[in-house]
């Protein structure tokens, strides 16, 4: 079910909300146990969709999303949720307010059913450092979805909704997206709100859809994006999203293939489907150009100066005192380090102390300036290519889902799984990643990456690619 | 790198398992990290803010906080006196 579909359904009178959302739970409470995708699910879910349909039948515009199911990553707050961005600290906590994305959802007449499996406060790959306990892949649930949305890739892939809001620092959109054979997207830093977002780092930090076609990621932008004043990093956008004017001809766009994403030891077949979609893509009218962005292999250190940097400052909010976990000390310092020390995770205690060393005394140049100096170098190679081309094609990730434990003892390894993602991180540009095929039976995504703001023409390309095939109606 | 040292900055109890564990993670990352110090960076500015946006400022007015806002905000507090949060006390007496 797309949000497409639905909308028909629901305008042609063949489906209500309320038909939409029980069905909704109904695959919910079937395959949740097993996918561990969803950690908790709202109560009053089909409540609003019966209201939604009231308010219909009485003549009222309920909304371009009007009775949609979406769900929502547990690190975006909904008023009176148990949100904990999947993390001990965050025990007890209840949001205060909605998050401004969620405002604008309802607005739109979405259905919000409940908070997505993630990894703790979004750091991760694999949706393995929960602290509720890893999601499986709805492909092979003894593989990773990938992470950090990986509970929000998995509900989409599984059924279980149409469409799922992530956050992306670093690909934690897209790398889920790719591993659980769905559409994710990136917006480019500055569309969508932050306000609400439990901040990791916030020069990173963007919210975005996860569907399963391009067309749905877009309407689900369309109600979502714009400037907010609760941001003041968001924009005034001077082109908005309009889904009824994505044309599928690629007649006139340029697409560089850069010669540093292709890796040593990278699996041959993700390669190949990649290659393969990249000539349906010349087939569509599109001209390819081979690119060179020298600063490529500088990016994942660069980011992981950058990330526990900001991180460890955003994390010190957490203080055992005004939410969540507290354990007494006998003093107000050790207490914060008690509630800190227990309640936070592995991976978050490894990137404070990463982040903390990185900006503590002595350090600060060799480190955190270093890297934003290099974070300059990269923006400059996006810079320099898309001068000369429209969009930018490469692989998603460089393995498909791999088995449960196999690197999660191995912080390194782990990083490198987000090796083709976190340059549009560094770079601020949108990126999305689609499906386009399967490697020893797992989704295989390739992402394109575009211009600050332009996400119309990675909606082009994207929409074209999945109109002449047929990967994003598999199903697991 | 020393463990102890960084843990107290960040204000984590660690045991003495994670400070081994953290100690040797930290430096191979950091070895990998050293990876940047073969770019020559002279000149390059640093990228300090993802958007070329400026301050952005509002009116110094207290603006009102929904009354249902404020109590969900308080009612997450770990000991409440009244509106106020209750904490250990900072200076020695």
């Amino acid at each position: 079910m797309t949000i497409a579909s639905a909308k028909q359904l629901l305008q042609s009178g063949e489906q209500t909300a309320e038909g939409l959302v029980s069905d909704c739970l109904e695959r919910i409470q079937e395959q949740n146990k097993e996918l561990n995708a969803l950690l908790w699910v709202s109560e009053t879910a089909l409540e609003e969709a019966r209201e939604l349909d009231r308010r219909r039948e009485a003549g009222e515009e309920i909304g371009p999303l009007g009775g949609i199911p979406i769900v929502i990553k547990d690190n975006i707050l909904v008023k009176g949720w148990p949100n904990q961005s999947a993390s001990q600290i965050l025990e007890g906590h209840r949001s205060a307010y909605d998050a401004t994305v969620i405002e604008r959802l309802r607005r739109a007449g979405a259905v919000l059913i409940g908070c997505a499996n993630m990894d703790e406060f979004a750091m991760g790959s694999s949706t393995e450092s929960s602290h509720f306990g890893a999601t499986k892949n709805p492909w092979d649930t003894l593989r990773v979805p990938g992470g950090s949305s990986g509970g929000s890739a998995a509900a989409v892939a599984a059924g279980f909704v149409p469409a799922a809001l992530g956050s992306d620092t670093g690909g934690s959109i897209r790398q889920p997206a790719s591993l659980c054979g769905v559409v994710g997207l990136k917006p480019t830093y500055g569309r969508v709100s932050r306000f609400g977002l439990m901040a990791m780092a916030s020069s990173l930090d963007q919210i975005g859809p996860i569907t399963r076609t391009v067309e749905d990621a877009a309407l689900v932008m369309q109600a979502m994006e714009g400037k907010d004043p609760r941001d003041a990093t968001s924009v005034e956008l001077t082109q908005t999203t309009s889904p009824e004017l994505i044309t599928d001809s690629l007649k006139g766009v340029k697409i560089g293939i850069p010669d540093e994403y292709v890796l040593d030891g990278m699996d041959e077949t993700i390669k190949q489907l990649v290659m393969d979609a990249v000539a349906q893509l010349k087939k569509a009218g599109a001209k390819i150009e081979h690119i060179s962005m020298p600063h490529t292999k500088y990016a994942l250190a660069a980011y992981y100066v950058l990330m526990p940097c900001e991180a460890s400052s955003n994390l010190g909010r957490y203080d055992g005192l005004r939410f969540g976990y507290h354990s007494l000390g006998d003093t107000l310092e050790k207490t914060y380090a008690r509630s800190r020390g227990e309640g936070f995770g592995s991976e978050v205690k490894r990137r404070i102390l990463l982040g903390s060393f990185a900006l503590s005394a002595g350090y600060y140049d060799a480190y955190y300036r270093k890297a934003l100096q290099v974070r300059t170098l990269i923006k400059r190679d996006f810079d320099e290519a898309l001068k000369r081309v429209d969009a930018i094609v490469t692989p998603t990730s460089p393995s498909v889902a791999w088995p449960i434990g196999e690197k999660f003892g191995d912080p390194l390894t782990m990083y490198l799984s987000d090796i083709y993602t976190i340059t549009a991180n560094l770079a601020t540009v949108p990126a999305m990643s689609i499906p386009c095929g399967f490697s020893q039976g797992l989704p295989v995504g390739m992402q394109i990456m575009g211009r600050p703001f332009d996400e119309h023409t990675l909606y082009r390309i994207g929409m074209s690619y999945q109109h002449v095939t047929d990967w994003h109606t598999r199903t697991p | 790198m020393d463990i102890k040292h960084i843990a107290k900055l960040a204000r984590l109890d660690l045991t003495g398992e994670e400070e081994k564990t953290y100690g040797e993670q930290l430096g191979s990352l950091l070895a990998y990290v050293d990876t940047l110090q073969e770019l020559d960076t002279r000149d390059v500015p640093e990228l300090q803010h993802a958007m070329e946006v400026t301050n952005v400022f509002r009116e110094d007015a207290v603006e009102g906080c929904e009354p249902d806002v404020r109590e969900r905000a308080l009612a997450n507090f770990s000991k409440r006196k009244n509106d106020l949060l209750q904490v250990q006390g900072v200076f020695d007496v």
